[in-house]
């Protein structure tokens, strides 16, 4: 069986920064597998800017920011294999793949870098009365269509979700000559970001129907129209506010989940609440030697953090082919419910610390108390946090010093 | 008599809540923004609106490869440039930053590609 020092399972931007990061360490037996005929992950499909302020100080689009990192890869001649689809991870690291030319074959690694990304919500994942007639797509397979393949799924849209894609693709179609007729949000408040319910739909008039859902599906063959309706404050359908539109094609844009069938064979043991591993600081693992970064953790806004996050995952798995990965604490990281999760779930290292976290719902006011036992390590006064963005905290070896255990606590006044 | 104009930055992802008093068009505040980025947006927003416009265009090679335009064009002129966007044809190979059309419909912004592809 082929050796390898360092496997890294995806060539998205997690799975090429991971990569660059290791190499720059000093890793130089590793491999890329990538199931795509491409480097470049999702982005390839996400033409639109605003990707890299905070990395490169400018606007790119998806495409142009995978670039920088591929142009690297080939640079750097890190070694890399296309149209490879990885099978399954042993605990063992003993990894399964396969693609034309060497059929089904086996890698013995000393590390795993897991950077699988996230993929969407399926449609039939939604509770809907009617049947299910051609024209329903999620976001991103329309996204696909329109971007890779030139072709526009229907001329008269309804986008059920306001996430990101949605947003997105509301613009994208408008712009090739659809009518949006609505976006509707089943929560009181959009999940995509502000500055995109501006461009994308503000922009273009299209509205934006809050406490909305999609309640019925007409058509047979093909869609022919929908019913919306408004909902009530425990999310249920109000009879009097159903309303009819005539549309051909229906987006679904309802979240993301992280890809992680590779991981459950592997045995490392996953977040209920991300769906991702659960992780220390430096990205690894409840397996020793298999990190895990980008998507797959827990799903990004920004990939801007998803390079941020892979660095640390590629820095750290050359830590550990080098022996000097330190874990001489363990203190588990807890969370109030507010705030859902945190991003590392556990701290093995007395270091300067970035922990990363979502909240629940949208709070005005707001103080992130973050306590060992009754004692406060950390406090921070919040305008406003909403769930659609990632927030972050810095913490000091000198906070957490002889903690046994955080809870991340949000105070609502 | 001043009006008031609620925008959101789009400059960031950060997307600052903002508010414009406006004297006809003269501006007398601009509140809200984080950054002079954000200030500048306000006052273009509310003189005259600009957008970076990203679409694709077919290639020779019978595919698509995504474009931008390399500055932002005036709001009101995407629907025109998306004509000539739709009517252009790169002919393969192409580079990340190739102009395809220059100076796109007189507004000094280039049309370029944002992808690769042999
Ligand atoms: C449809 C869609 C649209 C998005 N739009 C935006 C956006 O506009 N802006 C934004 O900031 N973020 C967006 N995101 C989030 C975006 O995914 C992240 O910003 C970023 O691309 C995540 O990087 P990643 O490397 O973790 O994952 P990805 O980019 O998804 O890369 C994962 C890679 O792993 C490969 N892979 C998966 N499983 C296997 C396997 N078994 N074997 C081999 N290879 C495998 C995949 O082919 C893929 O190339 C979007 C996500 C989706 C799903
Ligand atoms: S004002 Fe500055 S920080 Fe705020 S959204 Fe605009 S660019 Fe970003």
């Amino acid at each position: 069986m082929k050796q390898i020092d360092l496997v890294i399972i995806g060539g998205g931007p997690a799975g090429m920064s991971a990569a660059l990061a290791a190499y720059e360490q000093g890793v130089t037996n590793l491999l890329i597998l990538e199931r795509d005929s491409r480097l470049g992950g999702i982005l390839r499909q996400c033409i639109h800017n605003g990707f890299g302020l905070h990395r490169f100080g400018e606007e790119l689009t998806g495409p142009e920011y995978a670039w920088r990192y591929e142009e690297k890869v080939l640079e750097k001649k890190i070694p890399y294999l296309l149209d490879t689809m990885v099978l399954d991870i042993s605990p063992e690291k003993v990894i399964t793949a396969t693609n034309t030319s060497l059929g089904v074959f086996q890698i013995q690694a000393k590390a795993v870098i897991l950077a699988m990304g996230c993929r969407e919500r399926p449609a039939g994942a939604l509770a809907l009365a009617g049947d299910r007639p051609s024209g329903i797509f999620s976001a991103g397979t329309a996204q696909k269509y329109v971007n890779m393949k030139s072709y526009l799924p229907g001329k008269n849209v309804v986008i059920l979700g306001s996430g990101d894609i949605g947003l997105i693709m509301a613009r994208r179609m408008t712009l090739e000559g659809a009518k949006v007729h609505a976006v509707c949000e089943l929560m009181p408040y959009s999940g995509g970001l502000a500055r995109n319910i501006e461009q994308c739909l503000n922009d273009f008039g299209i509205p934006l129907k809050l406490s909305h859902t999609v309640v019925k599906i007409h058509g047979k063959g093909r869609l022919e129209g929908v019913t919306i309706a408004k909902v009530d404050e425990n999310r249920r359908p109000i009879p009097e506010s159903f309303e009819y539109i005539p549309c051909d094609t229906l987006l679904l844009s309802v979240g993301l989940i992280p890809e992680n069938e590779l991981s459950k064979t592997a045995q490392v043991e996953l977040s209920p609440i991300t769906n991702g591993a659960t992780v220390d600081q430096n990205r690894q693992t409840s397996t020793e030697g298999i990190f895990a970064c980008g998507n797959v953790l827990h799903v990004h806004d920004l990939v801007d953090y998803v390079s941020e996050e892979a660095e640390i995952a590629g820095n750290a798995a050359a830590a550990y082919l080098r022996g000097a990965l330190q874990s001489n604490l363990h203190i588990p990281l807890s969370t109030d419910g507010k705030i859902r999760y945190t991003v590392p779930q556990t701290i093995t290292e007395e270091k300067e610390i970035t922990v990363y976290f979502r909240v629940s719902d949208i709070f005005r006011n707001a103080t992130v108390k973050v306590l060992d036992g009754d004692r406060v390590i950390y406090s921070r006064k919040k305008q406003k946090v909403a769930p659609g963005e990632m927030e972050s905290i810095l913490l000091k070896p000198v906070q957490f010093a002889g903690a046994k255990a955080l809870k991340f606590t949000l105070e609502v006044e | 008599m001043a009006n008031t104009r609620e925008l959101t930055c789009i400059v960031c992802p950060k997307g600052c809540p903002m508010k414009v008093t406006l004297e006809g068009k003269e501006i007398l505040t601009i509140e809200g923004f984080t950054c002079p980025r954000g200030k500048q947006y306000a006052i273009d927003e509310c003189t005259h609106p600009m957008r970076t416009l990203t679409s694709t265009v077919r290639t020779s090679g019978g595919g698509v490869v995504a474009v931008k335009t390399d500055r932002a064009i005036p709001k009101e002129l995407m629907f025109d440039c998306m004509q000539v966007i739709n009517k252009t044809v790169a002919t393969l190979p192409v580079r990340v930053g190739d102009v395809l059309v220059s100076n796109l419909l007189d507004t000094g912004a280039n049309l370029i590609v944002t992808a690769n592809q042999e």
